[in-house]
């Protein structure tokens, strides 16, 4: 009983402390915080009028019956599985540099996967029947829907990205040493789980003999190879940031051996684009509408057209920039490097892939597809609420890395008042 | 060790439940009785006899609310024995629409904000049979048919293997034993996946409320098929179930004037539909992704 | 006595074949009635009166209404109407039918029609086709003009609305 008392005075005082550090911050702080308040509000506001009038509210249609919730969905599930990049580096391979900053890394892929469930939700018509696709509680198409296998596999990533992060942080606030051989299983798993989420979200475009641009065998290759690129390059972006704002000490060498890996990624993701192109462009079929509607536009219809060429110039250069060491180690650079990756990734790998699916639609009809107000606003509203909890989360979690918030301060008050 | 392991339960724990009765009151105090018993209601499949009686009492009562008509909700089940084909002369459509309408009209669709139509009628240019992307959807002539060109028809084709029963993540679309794809409209969730998945475009789906006419509604209806829809719920061609379980042709058949459909029992040896397959000369579209679609086209002089 | 009785079963025997031959067939396909035109039928009503003219001529004072392009270069009026009986069509053996039973004189030129038709895929379909009811046949005349059998073109209904368009959008 005794015991019981101690753990919840422990953490409730737990709580209150991270309420505080979460409350006190610098004006950047608390300017960005209110911005991005602001656009959850208005987000949600707008999602309760989709949740009222029905998706009706968007600009989707029965030929376009996916737009900029899924393809946003895509991209973060992208994200998260990159995550992973930094895991094997400092588990697998102890590499010094960037072990710190892994558990900060893992705290992103779980936001990002937060994200990217919400943005699946507020596609979905009917979100109060979530439950239909609980397992046993509902009826889930398992194993034969793809989209079964993803709720199981994001749910699953959640999971592993809240609990080795938070196991881990609770033991450095205890400044005592973690359990390896418990937490270690976990970690390995979650190297081929981020592998994992991202093939079975491309397998979920994959399947689909109706949509010959999905149905080709490079898509989870080429998922995996452009999340490589865009997750790093998001992390190097948020590191630099954490490094400005806190005590969280990061050497450059960690940011480079990331931008290297990126590189590589990047010659991937080219390499695979190329061949796809070759195969539509040489073979000729007339299942390389879609293609052409993406790259030169179709019967007259080319919105999509600037976007992807901008989208692929980004890509190209981004990828010398990281290519050459010169300019992959000078900051400046890399940062532009970065921003031209998580850019040209989102165009290629949201937009530009999922309209074109639709584009012609199976019986050759062509309607383009523009995001409305409403779709734009609650996207906003779903990156800022994903951003927001990466902030709060960080603003807990590097004060108990860099050893500024510990348990010892609470041990230091209680003898203090046993003295009293 | 173990004040580590209660103090992480813990934390973990109260934030939860926090939040969980932080969301709760508000969203329990909005339910109705209907809402919530609209909530839990079961998959069509899994309900008894009695509470399949119930939710016909339930819906009749529902639609003499909201529609002022006295509603008859069939749940007739397949007859032993029958396998739905569906035959469909090229040589003789003449793109007059005349059975999208009928099909709207027996099948209470939406009409406006959004219009929803089952059945698609293309317009290719003679030469030209396969390859759908040249194909006229809106073809608006002063008279049909038009010179030069061939009329093509489409709508679910009623899969043996059917790609959206396979994709549908809470089993909300299946095969029933007679081969008509149906929806339990209650329990689709709305994902699209099924539309995606679809090669033949025979899924359409309420964006919104649908909005019909009230003296424009088909009161006799089946709950997988004719009743009137809810936003937000796939919707397809169902061989007009409603009529075909009773020995009745499908709207649209009827409503050909050119004879160009034809319908019936795949088992039966002495139905239309054998005969034209065993002695016309059949196609279904896009054989080569093997669904296996009931849908035959075959063509005369 | 015994040659009256055998005389009388003979031609009771002959009566009934006969009665079936002629209306046997047309039980073979329920059909609904010819669609005549309002107060035409039975011909023979002004028919039988009348001196048939066998001269092959395009009408002009008489039937104004009925333009015959249906093998005009081959064939006229009276090779598929009776001459002597209008009441009845002639098949081209001479034999004279009913018009209830028409399909056998288009029949004899559109024989593959004729067999789909039989077998039931030919035309429009409408009621039963299995079940309580029964299959509805129609005629040929029922959908096409003997006279003019050439459908002519329809107004299509209107096209789809499409997502853009104000009645289908917000």
């Amino acid at each position: 009983m005794e015991k019981l008392r101690e753990t919840l005075k422990e953490t409730w005082h737990f709580y209150m402390k991270t309420l505080n550090l979460v409350a006190k911050g610098s004006k950047a702080y608390y300017a960005w915080c209110l911005l991005l308040l602001a656009f959850i509000a208005i987000g949600f506001i707008y999602y309760l009028k989709q949740h009222d009038i029905g998706l009706f509210a968007t600009n989707m249609n029965d030929q376009v019956s996916w737009g900029l919730y899924i393809a946003n969905f895509t991209y973060l599930v992208g994200a998260a599985a990159a995550a992973v990049l930094l895991v094997i580096p400092s588990y697998v391979y102890h590499f010094k540099p960037i072990k710190e900053i892994v558990i900060l890394g893992e705290l992103f892929a779980a936001s990002s996967v937060i994200m990217a469930i919400l943005f699946v939700m507020v596609d979905l018509g009917r979100l109060d029947r979530f439950w239909h696709m609980i397992p046993f509680i509902g009826e889930m198409n398992f194993p034969e829907s793809l989209l079964a296998w993803d709720v199981l596999a994001l749910n699953g990533y959640f999971f592993l990205n809240i609990l080795i992060p938070v196991y881990l942080l609770v033991k450095y606030y205890y400044r005592k040493e973690p359990n390896w051989k418990f937490i270690l299983p976990f970690i390995l798993i979650s190297i081929p789980w981020a592998v994992a989420i991202h093939t079975v979200t491309a397998f979920l475009y994959n399947g689909l003999p109706a949509r010959p641009f999905w149905n080709a065998s490079i898509l989870a290759p080429r998922f995996l190879a452009s999340a490589f690129c865009s997750g790093p390059a998001i992390i190097i972006l948020i590191f630099q940031i954490i490094r400005k704002v806190s005590a969280v000490k990061l050497e450059d060498e960690a940011l480079f051996k990331i931008a290297e890996l990126i590189a590589y990624a990047m010659f991937l993701n080219l390499f695979l684009l190329g061949s796809e192109i070759y195969k539509e462009y040489y073979s000729h079929s007339i299942h390389m509408a879609a293609f052409e509607y993406l790259f030169e536009g179709l019967h007259g219809h080319n919105l999509l057209v600037p976007w992807i060429w901008a989208a692929m110039a980004m890509n190209v250069i981004a990828f010398f920039i990281f290519l050459v060491p010169s300019t992959r180690k000078r900051l400046t650079t890399l940062n532009l490097g970065c921003l031209l990756v998580i850019v040209g990734v989102w165009i290629e790998k949201g937009p530009g892939f999922v309209i074109p699916g639709f584009v012609p639609d199976p019986l050759g009809e062509v309607h383009e597809y523009i995001p409305n107000l409403l779709e734009l606003m609650v996207s906003f509203g779903i990156w800022a609420l994903g951003l927001l909890i990466f902030t709060l989360l960080m603003k807990v979690a590097i004060p108990i890395v860099t050893g500024e918030f510990t348990h010892t301060e609470y041990e230091k008050e209680v003898t203090a008042l046993k003295h009293r | 060790m173990r004040d580590k392991n209660y103090t992480r339960r813990e934390f973990i724990r109260n934030l939860s439940l926090t939040a969980i009765a932080g969301m709760s009151i508000p969203l329990l105090s909005a339910c109705s009785k209907e809402e919530v018993e609209d909530f839990l209601q079961k998959h069509f499949l899994e309900m008894t006899e009695e509470e399949k009686k119930r939710l016909i009492a339930k819906l009749e009562e529902r639609y003499q609310q909201k529609y002022g008509k006295k509603f008859q909700i069939s749940m007739k089940e397949a007859q032993q024995d029958t396998l739905w084909g569906y035959g469909l002369e090229l040589s003789r459509c003449i793109g007059c629409r005349r059975c999208v309408y009928a099909c709207v009209k027996e099948n209470n669709q939406s009409r406006y904000k959004r219009q929803l139509h089952w059945i698609r009628v293309l317009q290719l240019k003679r030469g030209n049979l396969i390859n759908l992307e040249n194909s006229e959807h809106y073809y608006n002539p002063d008279t049909v048919p038009e010179k030069g060109y061939i009329y093509l028809p489409v709508q679910c084709q009623q899969c043996q293997n059917p790609p959206c029963v396979k994709v549908c993540p809470v089993h909300a679309t299946w095969q029933e034993p007679d081969g008509i794809v149906v929806v339990d409209y209650n329990w689709c969730v709305g994902c699209r996946y099924c539309i995606a998945a679809c090669p033949y475009k025979g899924r359409v789906f309420n964006w919104g409320e649908p909005n019909i006419p009230p003296e424009e509604l088909n009161t006799s209806v089946h709950y997988l098929g004719n009743r009137p829809r809810m936003k937000c719920a796939v919707e397809k061609c169902t061989f007009c179930i409603q009529r075909v379980r009773s020995g009745r042709y499908p709207a649209c058949v009827e409503a050909c004037p050119t004879g160009t459909r034809k319908f019936g029992n795949l088992l039966d040896p002495k139905s239309e539909i054998r005969y034209i397959i065993e002695n016309k000369r059949v196609f279904r579209l896009k054989e080569d992704l093997n669904t296996d679609s009931k849908f035959y086209y075959f063509f005369e002089g | 006595m015994k040659k009256t009785i055998l005389a009388i079963t003979f031609a009771f025997l002959l009566g009934i074949y006969f009665v079936s031959f002629v209306s046997g067939v047309s039980q073979e396909f329920p059909v609904s009635p010819p669609p005549m035109t309002e107060g035409m039928f039975p011909c023979s009503s002004c028919h039988a009166s009348m001196e048939v003219n066998r001269k092959k001529r395009e009408l002009k004072d008489e039937h104004p209404d009925i333009k015959l392009h249906h093998a005009e270069t081959m064939r006229w009026c009276l090779d598929c109407h009776d001459a002597r009986n209008r009441d009845k069509l002639r098949l081209y053996n001479g034999e004279v039918i009913n018009f209830t039973e028409g399909y056998r004189l288009c029949g004899e030129c559109h024989g593959n029609v004729y067999k789909a038709w039989r077998a039931g895929i030919h035309g429009k379909r409408t009621g039963y086709f299995a079940g309580p009811g029964k299959r509805t046949y129609f005629l040929c005349a029922h959908c096409h003009d003997p006279h003019e059998p050439k459908f002519k073109p329809i107004k299509p209904e209107p096209p789809p609305l499409r997502p853009t368009e104000p009645e289908n959008a917000r």
